[in-house]
């Protein structure tokens, strides 16, 4: 008995350290980051354009560009995906072509991101000469992205209860109709899911960028999707290996500023996600 | 007293699992037909193969007929959908889907394009009187579905077939999931609604067939062992199974 519980307590012990440790590291991250870029926060970091050679003033151009990058990758990735998912899990039979894509999409998952730069480069800028731009930098983004969503959106559909299903086809919808009223509505919020899972992605992310949107400085604000812009986390990585002399809090509040404005949007998918988990 | 459907030499395998063995009856229409036997017999499978809810499963033969109003329903000319209209189905736990009152009722009408959109409320309410929820829920069209009580489901659930105005309905034990004195409610219900539809229902409880239904159809082991007059199944059964079965001999 007592022998028993004292592995049980042991045992509680471990799962207790390993859920510690996952947490230290994010825990330090954030503490790091705070505590050094804290200071540099002010209206006018977040709102004006930098100075002095991006020495000083702010980084208002960069947190546009990731925010433009962000809505516009996932406004390409999210229907595509959704719509590729819909169809492999409602429409497609189990078949070799099948399971070449589920491997297509696995796969990608697995790729470098640097890889989907170089891909984006030569499919979007140079191929198709959309050039270095915002629509080439978003599409690249979203490619890399879609494996997220696909997956997402498949999961969501699967638990969507076979009675809703069952339900729609005994009143005569069709499957189409069935798939259309009783299963997206009820995948929305697992759908969403995914969405939020690829914004913290999309708007670190450097290499799929690197080539195909950003910027190492633009003294003006894009204004059309054939623009190039700058981005948070390339103006990061020039602020501290490009630049001599930026300030130490400058370069840590850029990246408070990335990490606030993911957690921003998350929390407006989140906000969007449980409006559709009300209705329901 | 005629029949609304009729079965014939209907055979259905799962696989190659012998299911429905040579099962034949006939519903007559504006009545109660209830389908009794021992749990895993075959009732749930012989009451989807009438409006083809078994097209659903993968690995599913079925031989024999079906015939709806005089038209087989599995010859290759008719329309799926229409016979789901116009044959619709109840199922054992309430599944209202997870909208608004309104809109479970809306659903069917919309996907078979039967209304404009200023005559739903008309539908809906019409919908709703049918099973004895209006007063109940008027002021309460636009709240989820899953709020309401079980019994209240279930009607909506009857109400939503109302809707699309099925001219069958077939129950897979509805009220299995309910309380005694809403079983009750839902008996009273099926009482009225049978002035204007035929009722097949899938029951395990004996004292409800005999409460409600005119015929009954005893099945066992995927056969149709009997079928006739309730009073009759139930006060002089001619097969020695049948006898066993309603005296609790077993099952
Ligand atoms: N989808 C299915 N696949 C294989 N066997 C099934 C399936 N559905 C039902 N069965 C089998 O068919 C028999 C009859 O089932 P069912 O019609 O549900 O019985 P009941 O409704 O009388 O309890 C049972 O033995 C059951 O295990
Ligand atoms: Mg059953």
């Amino acid at each position: 008995m007592t022998n028993e519980g004292a592995r049980q307590r042991i045992g509680f012990g471990l799962l207790l350290a390993a859920t510690l440790l996952v947490v230290l590291p994010v825990l330090a991250i954030i503490v790091l980051i705070v505590t050094k870029g804290w200071s540099a926060l002010s209206l006018e970091f977040l709102f004006t354009m930098p100075r002095d050679g991006m020495r000083a003033g702010g980084i208002f151009p960069a947190i546009l560009g990731t925010f433009v990058l962000v809505l516009t990758s996932i406004a390409f990735a999210l229907p595509i995906g959704v719509m590729a998912a819909v169809y492999l899990s409602e429409y497609a039979k189990d078949n070799v072509l099948t399971r070449i894509i589920n491997l297509a999409i696995i796969n990608l998952a697995g790729v470098s991101s640097v890889v989907f730069g170089l891909f984006g480069l030569s499919l979007f800028v140079v191929f198709l000469r959309f050039g270095v731009s915002i629509i080439s930098g978003a599409l690249t983004l979203g490619i890399m992205t879609l494996p997220v969503i696909i997956t997402t959106t498949r999961e969501a559909l699967r638990a969507v209860p076979k009675s809703y299903r069952e339900v729609s086809f005994s009143l005569g919808a069709s499957r189409w109709q069935t798939i259309r009223h009783s299963v997206l509505p009820f995948a929305t919020p697992g759908i969403l899911t995914g969405a939020i899972l690829s914004i913290g992605r999309v708007a670190g992310e450097t290499a799929p960028i690197l080539f195909t949107v950003a910027a190492f400085y633009l003294p003006k604000l894009p204004h059309a999707l054939g623009d190039q812009v700058m981005a948070l986390p390339y103006h990061l990585y020039i602020a501290t290996t490009q630049i001599p002399g930026v300030p130490e809090n400058y370069r840590y509040g850029t990246a408070l500023v990335l990490i606030g404005l993911v957690l921003v949007m998350n929390i407006a998918a989140a906000r969007i996600r449980s409006r559709f988990r009300r209705k329901r | 007293m005629s029949a609304k459907i009729e079965v014939e030499r209907l055979n259905l395998w799962y696989g190659a699992f012998h299911a429905l063995i040579d099962v034949g009856l006939s519903v007559r229409e504006k009545a109660i037909t209830s389908l009794i036997g021992p749990s895993g017999c075959g009732k749930s499978t012989l009451l989807r193969c009438l409006n083809r809810m078994n097209d659903l499963i993968d690995d599913v033969r079925i031989e024999g007929s079906v015939r709806l109003d005089g038209q087989d329903i599995y010859a290759g000319t008719s329309a799926l959908t229409a016979l789901r209209k116009k044959v619709g189905m109840v199922f054992q736990r309430p599944n209202p889907f997870p909208l608004s009152v309104y809109e479970n009722i809306a659903f069917g009408p919309k996907v078979h394009h039967l209304a404009k959109a200023d005559e739903m409320d008309h539908i809906v309410e019409d919908s709703l009187k049918a099973v004895h929820l209006w007063d109940e829920l008027k002021d309460r069209l636009d709240e989820s579905a899953l709020r309401l009580s079980l019994e209240q489901k279930q009607r909506l659930c009857i109400a939503r077939l109302v809707a699309v105005k099925s001219e069958v309905l077939l129950m897979d034990e509805p009220c299995s999931a309910l309380d005694p004195m809403a079983t009750l409610k839902i008996e009273e219900l099926m009482r009225h609604l049978k002035d204007d539809y035929t009722i097949v229902i899938v029951t395990h409880n004996m004292q409800q067939a005999a409460r409600v239904s005119e015929e009954t159809g005893f099945m066992l082991l995927g056969e149709l062992i009997e079928f006739g007059r309730t009073p009759d199944i139930f006060t002089r059964p001619q097969d020695k199974r049948t006898e066993d079965y309603i005296t609790g001999r077993f099952g």
